[in-house]
């Protein structure tokens, strides 16, 4: 028993340090991607100063962060101003514990995976509601407001493209999610459940309020919404926070739309082997994805952001749960393992 | 390592119980409204906390989900609109105690009568049976809730949905000049009819022009 313990603090701590470590590591290079990305699509270089290639850039942007100054506005509630970023970070990190990175490379392969993954992302909106308030400052209090309302109404289309899932598959474990999607291309839950993977991947922009969700922070018209009183080490956190649901929204949509860890082929060959480099690949292509939607297209209005998630994406989910339903029952397709 | 896992486990719900007691106390006590709703959170999350501890993961999590996840976030929203200005002492009013305790003891009361004379057969008396692992209980949930707790399950839904619509119907009203917008008229909107695309040559200005006139 008492071994049982030992692994228990010692051996996680290990797998949360890697986890975590992993995460900002790929944060700080997914800045960089972007930066090129997007200096390539509008026929720039991007950054190429610091480094080879510019390699170092996000270092030199790290170092010059944490020496800023943090200043505190006038009258703002100092112990809340400081938390926000901090419960921003932490959600953002905890949803980490049930993604299953490879066939049993899992920190914690709970069954109840997929629920505790969207309560894990709901607690988000906290940070960004505390942070307005305690900004003591009206743009600050607007953004918060906007990105609140935003991430609460594509919370629901999300919910429901997850209840898809969760028809499809029988299970809310995320590993028996991906293993039900076995056997190549044409058994991963793309297929039968197009609309909720599409809706799903909008929702996720959506929620982590990145282009051209991004009214939270229109720049134009609330200078930055509700980070805008944040400098230094404090802002930061919010960008990695940002960033960081940035990837495991893309992560998760690899994992339940297109069967994580499993190549595309079926068969013995080294190509078909089932490998952690998959799932890289397919989070790497919604990473891409991420940057492309931001380099093509404006910014929505607000009340155009507002009918889509609860006029046009709630039905649809809602009719196709209903569809799935169906499929799933009677085993049409080529499917169903 | 010289603790137990059984005493480990004490020192977790000792420490949460102590939490939940403490936040939930907070709530009521604070001067500030927004604290008060961000004890209410924390006072969730240790609850949350000690239901994981007698393996109830799925409702914990729910509960975290559903109040710290949803509900809060809208109380939270409410608190701050309303921008109500700190409680002073001095309007406490001596009263209000006096009404808060005798509500206080009637629930107590209440609630030592529940659970001594109706619930004291259904209670377990000693340990907490524990399930071996990979036992899931999501999937027991489910078995119980849609096959022996069916109708209840059922009308529980119909009695939110009602509620919902009606919450909407309450808040929906209709107001003179408001230009709400329609997006099918603006998606098919004629550009023929609006803007007329003329071609011209280029002028030359004559008299006076801005530029010439600094």
């Amino acid at each position: 028993m008492i071994e049982t313990l030992n692994f228990l603090i010692f051996d996680n701590l290990i797998y949360i340090l890697a986890i975590v470590l992993g995460v900002i590591l790929t944060v700080a290079y997914l800045t960089y991607f972007e930066r090129k990305v997007i200096a390539f699509m509008h026929v720039r270089m991007g950054p190429n100063r610091v480094g080879p290639w510019g390699l170092l850039q996000p270092f030199a942007d790290v170092v010059k962060l944490l020496t800023k100054e943090i200043i505190f506005p006038k009258n703002a509630n100092k112990f809340l101003f400081l938390i926000a970023p901090i419960i921003t970070l932490a959600t953002a990190f905890a949803a980490w514990a049930v993604v299953p990175f490879a066939d049993g490379m899992v920190l914690a392969d709970i069954n109840a995976g997929l629920v505790y993954i969207l309560a894990m992302t709901s607690l988000g909106v906290y940070g960004v509601i505390i942070a307005g308030w305690a900004s003591n400052s009206k743009y600050a209090l607007l953004g918060a407001l906007r990105s609140a309302a935003q991430i609460v109404s594509y919370e629901i289309a999300m919910g429901f493209a997850l209840v898809g899932v969760l028809v499809a598959a029988g299970t809310l474990n995320l590993s028996d999610i991906v293993r039900a999607q076995e056997g190549g291309i044409v058994h991963w839950y793309m297929w039968p459940l197009l609309p909720l993977f599409v809706i799903y991947y909008i929702s996720g922009v959506a929620e982590t309020n990145r282009a051209p969700f991004d009214v939270a922070e229109g720049e134009s018209e609330i200078v930055a919404g509700f980070h805008v009183e944040y400098s230094g080490a404090a802002f930061a956190l919010f960008f990695l926070g940002e960033y960081a649901n940035m990837i495991i929204i893309s992560a998760l949509t690899a994992i339940m739309f297109l069967g994580g860890w499993y190549s595309p082929v079926s068969g013995d060959s080294w190509i078909a082997q089932p490998s952690i480099f998959w799932f890289l690949a397919k989070t790497s292509i919604f990473l891409y994805a991420f940057f492309w939607l931001r380099a093509t297209l404006p910014r929505f209005r607000y009340d155009q952001i507002m009918r889509l998630g609860w006029k046009v994406f709630i039905p649809i989910t809602i009719a196709w749960i209903m569809v799935v339903a169906v499929l799933k029952v009677y085993n049409i397709g080529p499917w169903w393992n | 390592m010289i603790i137990s896992p059984e005493l480990f486990q004490q020192i977790i719900f000792y420490t949460f119980a102590t939490f939940t007691v403490g936040s939930a106390m907070a709530v009521v006590s604070v001067k500030n409204t927004i604290f008060s709703a961000l004890f209410l959170v924390l006072c969730f999350f240790n609850t949350a906390v000690l239901w994981l501890l007698i393996e109830a993961e799925f409702l914990a999590i729910t509960l975290v989900l559903v109040y710290v996840g949803a509900v809060m976030v809208l109380f939270l929203f409410v608190v701050m609109m309303l921008d109500v200005k700190q409680a002073k002492a001095s309007q406490l009013k001596q009263s209000y105690t006096k009404a808060a305790l005798l509500i206080a003891a009637a629930m107590l009361v209440e609630l030592m009568v529940l659970f001594a004379y109706k619930l004291s057969g259904q209670l377990p008396t000693n340990e907490l049976v524990r399930q071996e692992q990979g036992y899931s209980n999501v999937t027991e949930l489910g078995m119980e809730l849609f096959t022996k707790y069916v109708y209840p399950f059922e009308i529980a839904a119909v009695i939110l949905l009602v509620a919902i619509v009606a919450a909407i119907m309450l808040t929906m009203r209709k107001r003179e000049g408001n230009k709400q917008m329609d997006a099918s008229k603006q998606i098919n909107i004629n550009p023929a009819e609006r803007l007329r695309v003329v071609s011209m040559k280029a002028e030359k200005a004559e008299g006076r022009s801005q530029g010439e006139e600094s």
